[in-house]
């Protein structure tokens, strides 16, 4: 398993955001994370991404123990997060935010990146000197993926890529997935749009009140928990 | 007319040296989200070691790098020895600290060096002046306003061509965001105390020559110029900072000549007025820094 996480809490304060949670993702997988508001599927990412510290548990990257590392260091070991509400530079220019996604390569490695990006997403090329803050939110969440590509991650994060976009650019989201998941990408994907989800990932964990309370693969999973209602009835309401 | 020019000059070229102070701070806060009340004693310390040096039989011309190098060292060493302990604690905590190391080092000087106001000697053409047409302009004016318009390129170019200048950049806009990205908050933080020790360093080398002497309590005034000409610029902004040093320089030459004879004495509780006015209408100083995409 690339990574694996086991017994992970973490706490704000007393309380218990995630309480004793496991879950791996395999090499190649595309991994969802799917569960209600404030279940602790952000909170999960953040630490297993380095910004909040683990209060037990462990988490293992490609063998090693790498928990509470920072984020710096679980970068530069091959994991990249793409953050809750994307956290773009919004004064620096679209090929700035690029660069600053890649300052851990060489120069050389960078440049080759910037291309490699560009060919996954032509339109960064017409807006290259533009500021990031001047984009649509497509283009935007675009933006933070192609920047969290630059380090060339075995693993990406990507906390709900989809939040707060028109419907045609979710549709452009999934699709981006199906495509990182086809060219080999390992993922984890945070996601309340759970159907949608379901239909691009390996397999999904459910996650209700910091706890994992179903794994499994496709639409069954949903019927299999008890959370098909707060899903599925909840999010149409 | 020729006097207003002859006082534009005077307040940029002792602009220039707010702007430089300035800058430091700015670079700082932008990273740390830190006030640093201790950036005044880098001239204390660089005074020191000028005074040290001039002792030693060293012209200006050695001394002037020396005050650079030693201010960068002191405010890595500063860095190092307490603002890394409470780095993460609120930012109220990290201000106190800055006082802290303020008292601190004026003490250390007053306890191990003395009271005494240590002199050494201005370069000979501190004095010296020139003509264009009617207006008289120093040479240490000019000296000052060219060694910081070089200055302020250089650091814009880093900032903006580099990816060191990119990481502090990043690092100031949301600096969780730029971890991230894998910009190493250990490295950016040290680099930015060492670009601000160095504005302060090239600042000091100007305020030293000009005082001609240094004292346990040369800090404050530095200190003071640079943490308002940051605030009234608006602090976290780089270009802010610079027009809030011109403006603090611009405001109180003016205010010399301008206030009548007797009030002239009270220029800088005017200026402090100006400023309180200053943060009623713009609370967030002259350049707003925006902070649209911060969640």
């Amino acid at each position: 398993m690339l990574l694996e996480v086991s017994g992970l809490t973490t706490r704000y304060g007393s309380i218990s955001a995630l309480r004793d949670v496991s879950l791996s993702v395999g090499d190649g997988e595309v991994v969802g994370l799917i569960g209600p508001n404030g279940a602790g599927k952000t909170t999960l990412l953040n630490t297993v991404a380095g910004l909040l510290p683990p209060a037990a548990g462990t988490v293992v990257f490609d063998g090693t123990d790498v928990t509470g590392a920072a984020p710096e260091q679980m970068l530069k070991s091959g994991l990249a997060l793409v953050p809750e509400h994307r956290r773009i530079f919004a004064d620096f220019t679209v090929a700035e935010n690029l660069r600053i996604g890649g300052i851990t390569l060489a120069a050389t490695e960078r440049a080759e990146m910037l291309e490699e990006v560009v060919e996954v997403f032509p339109f960064l090329r017409s807006r290259w000197d533009a500021m990031a803050g001047y984009l649509s939110g497509g283009e935007a969440q675009q933006l933070a993926i192609a920047r969290a590509l630059m380090c060339r991650p075995r693993l990406l994060l990507m906390d709900e890529p989809s939040l707060g976009l028109a419907p045609v650019l979710v549709d452009a989201v999934f699709e981006l997935i199906a495509e990182l998941r086809d060219r080999g990408r390992t993922l984890l994907v945070v996601e309340q749009n759970a159907a949608r989800m379901l239909d691009v990932a390996d397999r999904a964990y459910v996650l209700r009140s910091g706890a994992v309370v179903g794994q499994g693969a496709g639409s069954g999973l949903l019927a299999e928990t008890d959370l098909f209602d707060t899903f599925v009835r909840g999010s149409a309401a | 007319m020729t006097e207003l020019v002859q006082n534009l000059i005077d307040g940029l070229g002792r602009g220039s040296i707010y702007a430089l102070l300035a800058l430091g701070v700015a670079v700082v806060f932008g990273v740390m989200h830190l006030l640093n009340f201790a950036h005044g004693e880098l001239i204390t310390v660089s005074g020191y070691a000028a005074y040290a040096a001039f002792s030693n039989g060293w012209s200006w011309y050695l001394v002037a790098p020396l005050i650079v190098v030693v201010s960068v060292i002191t405010n890595l060493l500063i860095e190092r020895i307490a603002f890394s302990r409470v780095r993460g604690s609120s930012e109220f905590t990290q201000l106190l600290t800055s006082f802290g190391i303020h008292f601190l080092v004026a003490a250390i000087f007053l306890m191990y060096v003395g009271a005494r106001v240590q002199t050494f000697a201005e370069p000979g053409w501190i004095a010296d002046t020139y003509s264009v047409g009617p207006v008289r302009v120093e040479v240490f004016d000019t000296v000052v306003i060219i060694v910081a318009i070089v200055t302020l390129v250089l650091t814009a170019a880093v900032l903006q061509r580099t990816m060191f200048g990119l990481s502090i950049r990043a690092a100031a806009a949301d600096f969780d965001a730029a971890r991230l990205m894998g910009v190493n908050s250990d490295r950016v933080i040290r680099g930015a105390f060492a670009l601000s020790g160095a504005l302060a360093g090239i600042a000091g080398i100007f305020w030293l020559m000009r005082a001609g002497h240094t004292s346990p309590t040369s800090g404050i005034n530095p200190m003071l110029s640079g943490v308002l000409a940051a605030l009234i610029g608006g602090l976290g902004s780089l270009k802010g900072a610079v027009i809030g040093g011109l403006a603090l320089g611009l405001a109180e030459v003016m205010l010399r000549t301008w206030l009548p004879g007797g009030a002239a004495a009270l220029t800088q509780g005017v200026v402090f007025s100006l400023i309180a006015l200053l943060f009623i209408f713009r609370p967030g100083g002259l350049v707003n820094v925006a902070h649209a995409e911060r969640v």
